[in-house]
């Protein structure tokens, strides 16, 4: 666990306007948003969302950067809605593009990745857990770097899959990055995904893809699923060190 | 600053709890009655034969324990509010263990040999506190949660339990306490977040 120091810097809420919403599954859109003062962020780091009603009342909520950083006049917030919850709902039913919310950022100088970084890189997404991921992947793609990175996503069926026809689309590119998908709740659609959710054996295999050990695994998602994919890492050889993980609060 | 059409889903008041919960939420937080885990790396699977903890002055060993060791040093119940930089709170968690006051008693350290400690873990995580943040009852090194062995996720068999600042302050897995003689950043706090995390003074990040 070494990763260079990030210079202290005061990280100030400023208003940011929504101005694209894509839906990516039943349950998941992203939001693209211009912030007044573009920033400057790494592949994986987050947001602090803040929500302020009329009387007063704020919510605040993290929410992980899906776009790369080499477009950094805007950021893409890939959010799931949950029932239950405060603020996703509100981005889900109520947010259009032209509003305004505010953020402060960016957040998080651990589960961060450069192309400048050496080595293969694996990275094992559960749900939403792959929007940070997704950072990397296509920080990857937009510097057209050729470092071997494989993505193992796991989700229940197809359909709950997100970005799935961009993940596609970069694996059939055949230029290093390979696209797993582990459906727990559904068959596999395509040759090379599996069936099952991940293990020891699925990791391994998928190593063997990237053609020599990972020097770097990013581990996000649920704490079930971080713990259970950690657990596969391990089981298939990689050491603790080498891990990162993020797991989502609730 | 509004945002449109943002009401905010304010909790009703609880039959539970008499007193009004929204006093005892620090600014930005969110009550929680799950118990989140959030960390840095796998987690470890520690075996209690070989679990150790240290005390340091500087790089010198000053005291260690064993599990039975540590098990056996005076033990403290602590009733308190947490709450995570990720913004959630959870009311009323119950802790057991030894207070830092005498764990450093046992070590024979009366005085502080210096008024600033890191916090270091057996995966390697670091942290750092004020000596004074942990003296007088109100820090400890937790040996059981809600009356029973802390589980793996939440930093077991013994973590740092330090509620009235961030909740990272309590460092999971934790192996020793080390004295230094300035306030030295540990893992977070070298990455962005508050050297101090003082949740009531919304201390998250560097500079707030």
């Amino acid at each position: 666990m070494t990763d260079p120091p990030v210079a202290p810097a005061r990280l100030l809420w400023q208003p940011a306007t929504i101005v694209a919403i894509k839906t990516e599954t039943a349950r998941v859109k992203t939001f693209v948003l211009t912030p007044a003062r573009p920033f400057s962020f790494r592949a994986g780091q987050h947001v602090d969302v803040r929500l302020t009603a009329p009387d007063g009342y704020q919510a605040q909520r993290s929410y992980s950067i899906a776009s790369a950083p080499d477009a950094a006049a805007t950021i893409a917030l890939t959010v799931e809605r949950l029932d239950d919850g405060e603020v996703s709902p509100f981005f889900h039913d109520v947010a259009i593009v032209g509003d305004t919310i505010e953020l402060r950022g960016p957040i998080g100088g651990h589960f961060v990745w450069s192309v400048e970084d050496d080595g293969p890189t694996l990275l094992l997404g559960g749900g939403s857990g792959v929007v940070p991921l997704m950072s990397m992947i296509r920080h990857r793609a937009a510097r057209g770097a050729a470092v071997p990175m494989a993505l193992i996503l796991s989700a229940r069926t197809w359909d709950d899959v997100i970005f799935r026809d961009e993940l596609a689309a970069l694996d059939a590119r055949h230029d290093g990055f390979h696209g797993v998908l582990a459906l727990t709740r559904a068959p596999p659609q395509r040759a090379g995904d599996y069936g099952r959710r991940v293990d020891g054996a699925m990791v391994r295999e998928v190593i063997a893809r990237l053609g020599e050990p990972p020097a770097q695994v990013f581990v996000c998602g649920s704490n079930a699923f971080v713990n259970t994919a950690a657990d596969a890492a391990l089981e298939a050889g990689i050491t603790a060190p080498t891990i990162r993980t993020e797991r989502y609060g609730t | 600053m509004a945002t449109r059409g943002f009401t905010g889903k304010r909790r009703p008041p609880d039959a539970d709890a008499p007193e009004d919960i929204s006093k005892r939420l620090p600014p930005g937080q969110t009550l929680t009655r799950d118990f989140p885990v959030l960390s840095a790396g796998p987690t470890p699977h520690l075996e209690l034969p070989r679990w150790s903890f240290t005390v340091k002055t500087g790089p010198r060993p000053v005291a260690q324990w064993s599990w039975e060791q540590m098990n056996a040093l005076p033990q403290t119940t602590l009733r308190c509010d947490i709450h995570c930089v990720t913004k959630w709170s959870k009311l009323d968690t119950n802790w057991q263990g030894v207070s830092i006051d005498d764990l450093l008693a046992a070590a024979g350290l009366g005085t502080p040999p210096t008024p600033y400690i890191l916090a270091h873990t057996h995966d390697g995580y670091s942290t750092n506190v004020p000596v004074a943040d942990l003296l007088g009852g109100r820090a400890m090194i937790a040996l059981r949660y809600e009356g029973q062995p802390i589980p793996a996720d939440h930093g077991g068999p013994a973590r740092l339990l330090v509620p009235h600042l961030y909740f990272w302050k309590s460092a999971k897995w934790v192996s020793g306490l080390q004295f230094t003689t300035r306030d030295e950043p540990g893992f977070w706090e070298l990455r962005g977040y508050h050297i101090y995390g003082d949740p009531w003074r919304e201390q998250r990040f560097s500079g707030d």
